[in-house]
């Protein structure tokens, strides 16, 4: 019974199509191990990141979240990820000027041949999230079973 | 009359507080609010709240009931607050005549069970005005701010509170309360709210008679054209009371809520044949035809407005009811 | 100052420059006065005010003002407002050409709250040019430094410069050293907890009047997302905590970048909610990570948002500058 009582954080993880979503189909492949509570939601670039879907996500529940797109210099459409970078720095910026724990956001590159290192990341990421524990300050209480 | 040292004020709350929840004005002239006493609260020096005492009976946002889908089954959840008994101290006779337009608007049929709970455990104790601002003008509604309605009355006058029970639930309260002595009358003085600058607020021409007249009234152009279209005088306002249901899924279940709504709002009457107020003008025309036309053609005059300044003070743009009365009131020179 | 303004919408209005014009109306006291256009001369000589409670940021309504068809409208704009101004320029929501703009040096405006905040009372009207304001009352005169009546904006005013104006009244001034960002350094040295707290307690306030929004020259969407009632957040009511951290921190991110700083949010909040700290927080991140921009100072540079450097720090910086947890 210990196990169920252990803290799973619920990782939310936005993935670039074009390199981090392959990274993470390919540590399927090679049967690399990363914790089941991580749901990646693919996007067509890391620059489609609209602030509002990590906000939305803490909402719902999230306890943690992680942008992957493909490193500086590779996108795809060629300067989408510098764009997504900027924001994004903004924005945790901003979300720890509000006191919200600065280690619940990230953002990683992780390019298509990166499995190894996008499990590495998914592991390091539930752990640093699971020693937080609950997110309880951008936490939608309507959300909360009771 | 009963009677009270002020100096006693903070035994006298925590005596109704020990019975039920209190709410008295507290904090800066900034932030002022009705909020739950708790030991060595002080009153707020401010005559008023920023938001009036009718989020007490009507807050902004209430849950009206929950709903659990399964298959094809829906359940109803009942959740609606608890009813609690509460007193309401320091309410000023603006904010209590509020309640007299909101009652003839919720306690009428269909009655509206949320509001009308509230106001069955509620107990108000109005305070007496004696050092009024600028923005005042509620004896222009026949409101005396120096007597003030509730179910009790309340004056502080040199070193006493004196407490007066209007009705039988302040009798109640007051029978409850041991540390009050007979006796006395205040010294009031109503030379004050004589020099007023809004007393004489031009009402005449208003109400449902000139109906068509004011709506057609050319200068509501001029009067809306820099509204900014927020919802701040509504929400500061004790007398608006529009509000919309909404429904918030929350993944497991739905909460359906109500909410205060703004007809300052672009969405306000928006329906699926489109929006019939479609710029600010009608909507600005409508917020001011409903407090100073609309609502005394339905209820014998009487006007949806109780003079208590707080749009005067909180429009970003001072655009208020006192403007529009005065531009569409006053005969042309 | 007052006459020279007022002279000068006249001159524009009869010399058939502009066929109306942009100006502050007189209330029922000194202090309320409300934007409005004037067309007359008789209009103007009656209700047209310039003085120091004009605070209002005229750069919103020209917006819609400069897209009406007729002539062209006359603006007078303080410096503060010339940055919108030209801001909004740049991004193609005034048009220029139906826009005759004159800069009006400024003394900095005061702030009916703070005169309410020191306590006085009944406020009838306010004299006094010096650095001492006599307040007269219903319960008499009373008298305040002419300092603690200024809105906060004002006592930290970043630039005395006015930009892109066809004539100005007064000197022209200069961008000042300003403690603007003294507020933002006080917050960052607290620990996450206390400003967890500081912001839950401000916006646990918020009534979601949206005053911030509509009066903000930045926020000039056609149709904003907390409208839209399809974008999923759209929420009439400060319906619990997350909401006002949400429209909050969008409504900023959304404005970072082109935000010139000119303090409205604060001014028009009936709640008095600091929102101006929280666009300062994005304007010295930028200024700090990305070199030093001021929106609306230029209409050239792109504006740091949309704009990146291959060199740019990873958002990882966050997490290694600030106060320690």
């Amino acid at each position: 019974m210990q196990v169920n009582q252990e803290f799973k954080p619920t990782i939310v993880a936005f993935c670039c199509n074009w390199c981090s979503y392959a990274g993470a189909d390919l540590s399927g492949t090679n049967r690399l191990q990363y914790p089941a509570n991580v749901k990646i939601i693919r996007i067509p670039c890391s620059c489609r990141l609209n602030p509002m879907f990590i906000l939305r996500a803490f909402q719902r529940g999230a306890d943690g979240v992680i942008l992957c797109g493909c490193h500086p210099g590779d996108c795809h459409y060629t300067t989408g990820n510098y764009y997504a970078r900027r924001r994004m720095t903004l924005l945790f910026s901003m979300l720890d000027y509000l006191g919200i724990e600065r280690e619940r956001t990230r953002v990683e590159w992780v390019s298509a041949a990166e499995g190894a290192k996008f499990a590495a990341t998914m592991n390091e990421f539930v752990e640093t999230v699971t020693r937080l524990g609950e997110n309880k300050r951008l936490e939608d209480l309507r959300c909360k079973s009771e | 009359m009963k009677k009270c040292p002020i100096s006693q004020l903070d035994n006298l709350f925590a005596a109704i507080a020990g019975k039920q929840k209190l709410y008295i004005p507290t904090g800066e002239a900034k932030t002022a609010a009705f909020k739950p006493w708790e030991e060595g609260m002080q009153l707020t020096s401010a005559l008023n709240t920023v938001r009036s005492a009718k989020d007490l009976f009507f807050p902004q946002v209430e849950n009206l009931v929950n709903f659990k889908v399964t298959g094809k089954q829906i359940e109803v959840i009942e959740n609606r607050d608890p009813a609690e008994p509460f007193v309401v101290f320091g309410v000023r006779a603006c904010d209590c005549r509020s309640f007299d337009i909101l009652d003839k608007v919720f306690l009428c049929d269909p009655v509206d069970t949320y509001y009308q709970t509230r106001r069955e455990c509620g107990v108000i104790m109005t305070l007496a005005c004696s050092e009024p601002e600028e923005t005042c003008f509620c004896t222009a509604f026949g409101i005396d701010p120096t007597d003030p309605a509730g179910d009790v009355s309340c004056w502080m006058s040199g070193e006493e509170l004196y407490l007066r029970a209007n009705t039988a639930k302040g009798e109640a309260l007051l029978g409850s309360l041991d540390m009050l002595s007979d006796g006395g009358e205040p010294e009031t003085d109503k030379g004050i709210f004589e020099r007023l600058p809004l007393k004489n607020l031009p009402l005449d021409k208003f109400g449902g008679e000139h109906m068509m007249e004011l709506f057609k009234r050319p200068e509501w152009a001029g009067l809306a054209e820099s509204c900014l279209g927020c919802g701040t005088c509504t929400f500061v306002c004790p007398t608006c009371q529009c509000y919309d249901i909404k429904e918030f899924n929350t993944g497991d279940e739905i909460k359906r809520f109500r909410c205060w709504d703004s007809c300052m709002y672009s969405d306000f009457t928006l329906m699926s044949a489109g929006q019939p107020r479609p710029t600010q003008l009608e909507r600005f025309r409508q917020r001011f035809m409903h407090k100073l036309v609309y609502y005394p053609s339905t209820h014998d005059g009487e006007f949806g407005c109780v003079g208590c300044g707080r749009c005067l003070q909180k429009c970003p743009i001072s655009m208020n009811i006192v403007k529009v009365a005065k531009t569409l009131g006053e005969e042309k020179p | 100052m007052q006459e020279r303004v007022k002279a000068k919408a006249i001159e524009l209005l009869e010399g058939g420059v502009c066929d109306r014009v942009l100006g502050w109306k007189a209330g029922e006291f000194f202090y309320d006065v409300t934007p409005a256009v004037f067309t007359s001369r008789e209009e103007i000589e009656k209700d047209f005010v310039f003085g120091p409670f004009c605070g209002a940021n005229m750069s919103k309504y020209l917006i819609a003002e400069s897209r009406k068809d007729g002539g062209k409208v006359g603006a007078f704009l303080k410096p503060c407002d010339t940055y919108s101004f030209q801001q909004l320029q740049k991004e193609h929501r005034i048009w220029r050409e139906n826009v005759y703009a004159v800069g009006v040096q400024c003394e900095g405006m005061c702030d009916i709250e703070a005169i309410k905040a020191a306590g006085i009372k009944g406020i009838l009207g306010v004299d006094g040019d010096g650095e001492t304001l006599t307040v007269h009352t219903l319960y008499g005169d009373k008298s305040i430094e002419r300092k603690a009546a200024l809105a906060e904006r004002c006592a930290c005013c970043k630039s005395k410069k006015m930009l892109g104006c066809d004539e100005l009244i007064g000197e022209q001034g200069e961008e000042l050293e300003s403690a603007r960002f003294a507020q933002v350094e006080k917050l960052e040295a607290m620990t996450p907890d206390e400003r967890f707290a500081f912001w839950r307690n401000e916006l646990s306030c918020c009534i979601r009047c949206n005053a911030c929004r509509n009066v903000c020259p930045a926020c000039s969407c056609e149709k904003c997302v907390f409208d839209n009632p399809n974008s999923g957040v759209e929420n009439k009511a400060a319906a619990n905590s997350f909401e006002e951290n949400l429209f909050h921190i969008i409504r900023a991110f959304h404005v970072a970048g082109r935000c010139t700083d000119c303090g409205e949010c604060s001014r028009v909040c009936p709640q008095h909610i600091p929102l101006h700290l929280l666009n300062r927080k994005f304007i010295k991140d930028i200024n700090e990570l990305y070199g030093d921009y001021q929106a609306g100072a230029d209409m050239e540079t792109r504006p740091p948002l949309m704009n990146f450097q291959t060199g740019d720090p990873e958002p990882s910086v966050v997490h290694e500058r600030g106060s320690e947890q």
